[in-house]
């Protein structure tokens, strides 16, 4: 196997509110060997709220995110879920209609690009997964998290519509019973914990126009973790992260008890099993202690 | 002549077992059976009640996936029982197996739930077609293929309430319309022949409306029917805004403010995300915002990182917008 080279979407909220997300990427894909070209013409990929007010503009301006790492003919690797949903939603639309791909090109002409659909659109969790290899990253681990009891969170938009990660991933997933990430943990030799909440929603799309709703939700996933007896949770995608680890006190009174556990990065937990220093996976940034390194 | 070879495994099934008018709390009956690869999940269920327990109570009807009768949930999955093969059960979840009714809060007698929640908000959509009807009319009433397309298969829903009780906001929240009644709300708003003028400002009202959706795609795995359900919520926001009767409300603003920061920095710049959202409402956020600032997890508008060619993204959001706001 050569070197893996992908063209990294790096998403908006790991420029912003997950920069620990951010470094941790970094550092694990420089243990890894992995080399990141990042998209910096990039634009947000609408998060699916853009879509709600204009379909058209998010999937002329996605196309042209992808037509980038087109570019570069390299695959596209996200680390946000939703930048991986709305970007691999439509490179799925867009190469199965003719007609839509073509109205999108005319739009893409008008600053010279064009999207062709020849880019594979893929999380960082499926490329370690597919293309890296776990038996690989398992050899790699200098710290075993053999002590840690790890609830995995898959959050929705990875595995949830099961068609489009079908078709999108070598390694389908099965939303009602995902496991790529437990097989993760069990790679950097942690414990997994198997809980309801694993593959349900973390409410994070609703904060702001169905707030208690959203705090529901979140409440209810750090509180099955806590009930399978995690030490801490971790997940591949920020905005999971961001509603985990940064709104236990409202979650805690919309479910009417203390919740709370430390979140960790799907990238800072390989990163700890690789023997990263904890600086250079930006632990400090969270709001819920990361106690235990 | 090809034949077929019929596997047989030991599947363990927990089953839910509950009569309100007896029990307080239900409890889980176990059935140990040898299953075939020939048999789907209906299959079982008689096998239960004709071979072990006459008194087990679920509903069937068809038998053919279309009457939408015997949804249920297989481990946590929602599924149409006569469709739903056995093996692929055993292939996803293994040889343990819990079978439960589609809401547990809402059963009568074992499988078999109370409806009514679905019916009513399916009810406050107006799922039928609403116009002025031509008495004496001269010419037929055509729809054209593609005027037909634009329904999007919404059409095809069978009300078996998959969709609708894999909802997550529906579990926790009686005032939210759910997945199916949205899809129908969509179904009638693209007929053409439809002219009812307030259903699509109905149900985009913040509070019980399509806003709450989580936009988790549970219903769009759950649908036995691939109607897609999430699909059809994105489109009767897209409707909302196209119509230009979208009102200023915390929801809209809040999908309206991608285009606004997209145009500004290519980017998003989640702090002016929220505010311009909230208004007023952002001092709610004050206490998490000082810790997330002291953290390092918020960057001021002037800090944000610009997308490299905001020219063209520029350029592309003047061109190519479809929207009113």
């Amino acid at each position: 196997m050569g070197k893996l080279k992908y063209a990294l979407f790096t998403g908006c909220t790991a420029k912003q509110s997950t920069p620990e997300q951010m470094m941790s990427t970094m550092a694990v894909a420089e243990k890894l060997d992995i080399e990141l070209v990042e998209l910096t013409e990039a634009s947000c990929c609408g998060a699916s709220h853009l879509q709600d007010y204009d379909d058209f503009l998010s999937l002329v301006l996605n196309a042209r995110n992808i037509a980038y790492a087109e570019k570069h003919e390299l695959t596209m690797v996200t680390i946000c879920n939703t930048c991986q949903l709305n970007t691999a939603m439509t490179k799925h639309r867009l190469d199965n209609s003719a007609d839509l791909k073509a109205r999108v090109n005319e739009k893409l002409g008008e600053i010279g690009l064009e999207y062709k659909g020849t880019s594979k659109i893929t999380h960082f969790l499926y490329a370690i997964i597919d293309d890296f290899g776990l038996d690989k990253l398992k050899e790699m681990v200098v710290t075993p998290l053999s002590q840690f009891n790890i609830a995995p969170f898959y959050g929705c938009h990875n595995i949830r519509p099961s068609e489009l990660q079908n078709e999108t991933h070598d390694t389908p997933e099965n939303s009602y019973n995902p496991t790529s990430l437990d097989d993760l943990i069990i790679a950097c030799g942690g414990m997994t914990v198997d809980y309801e909440e694993k593959n349900k929603c973390c409410g994070f799309h609703a904060e702001l126009q169905a707030p208690k709703v959203s705090a529901i939700l979140t409440g209810n996933a750090i509180a099955g973790a806590m009930d399978g007896n995690a030490d801490w949770i971790v997940t591949p995608c920020p905005l999971c992260h961001l509603k985990l680890d940064t709104q236990t006190g409202h979650a805690s009174e919309a479910i009417g008890r203390e919740v709370s556990l430390p979140v960790l990065h799907m990238q800072q937990m390989i990163g700890l099993a690789l023997g990263c220093p904890p600086e250079t996976l930006g632990m400090k940034h969270h709001i819920t202690k990361v106690d235990f390194v | 002549m090809s034949t077929t070879t019929i596997n047989t495994q030991k599947v363990n099934f927990n089953v839910f077992r509950f009569n309100a008018d007896e029990d307080y709390l239900p409890y889980y009956e176990n059935y140990s059976m040898d299953v075939t690869s020939e048999e789907v999940v209906l299959d079982i269920l008689n096998r239960i009640k004709w071979d072990h327990d006459g008194s087990f109570s679920y509903r069937r009807s068809c038998r053919h996936g279309i009457c939408g009768t015997c949804a249920i949930k297989v481990n946590g999955r929602v599924t149409l029982a006569c469709k739903e093969s056995m093996t692929d059960m055993i292939e996803v979840f293994g040889n343990e197996l819990t079978i439960e009714p589609l809401s547990k809060k809402r059963a009568i007698k074992d499988l078999i739930i109370d409806k009514a929640d679905f019916w009513e908000k399916h009810e406050q959509v107006t799922p039928y077609l609403d116009t002025e009807i031509d008495e004496t009319p001269t010419a037929e009433n055509i729809v054209t293929p593609a005027q037909a397309e634009t329904l999007d298969e919404a059409d095809l829903c069978i009300q078996c309430g998959a969709c609708h009780y894999a909802c997550p906001v529906v579990e926790i929240s009686d005032e939210f319309m759910g997945p199916a009644a949205f899809a129908a709300a969509y179904r009638f708003e693209a007929d053409i022949r439809d002219g009812n003028e307030s259903r699509l400002t109905d149900v985009n009202k913040m509070g019980s409306g399509v806003w709450d959706c989580v936009k988790c795609f549970e219903c769009a795995d759950a649908c036995p029917k691939e109607i897609n359900p999430i699909e059809k919520i994105g489109k009767l926001h897209n409707m909302l805004f196209q119509s230009g009767k979208a009102e200023s409300n915390i929801a809209t603003r809040h999908a309206v403010g991608f285009e606004r920061s997209i145009k500004r920095n290519g980017v998003l710049d989640e702090g002016s995300l929220v505010l311009y959202s909230e208004l007023a409402g952002i001092v709610k956020h004050v206490p998490v915002a000082l810790k997330m600032f002291s953290k390092g997890k918020i960057v001021p508008p002037w800090g944000i990182i610009k997308s490299d060619n905001l020219d063209e993204i520029q350029k592309l959001v003047k061109s190519s917008s479809t929207a009113k706001f």
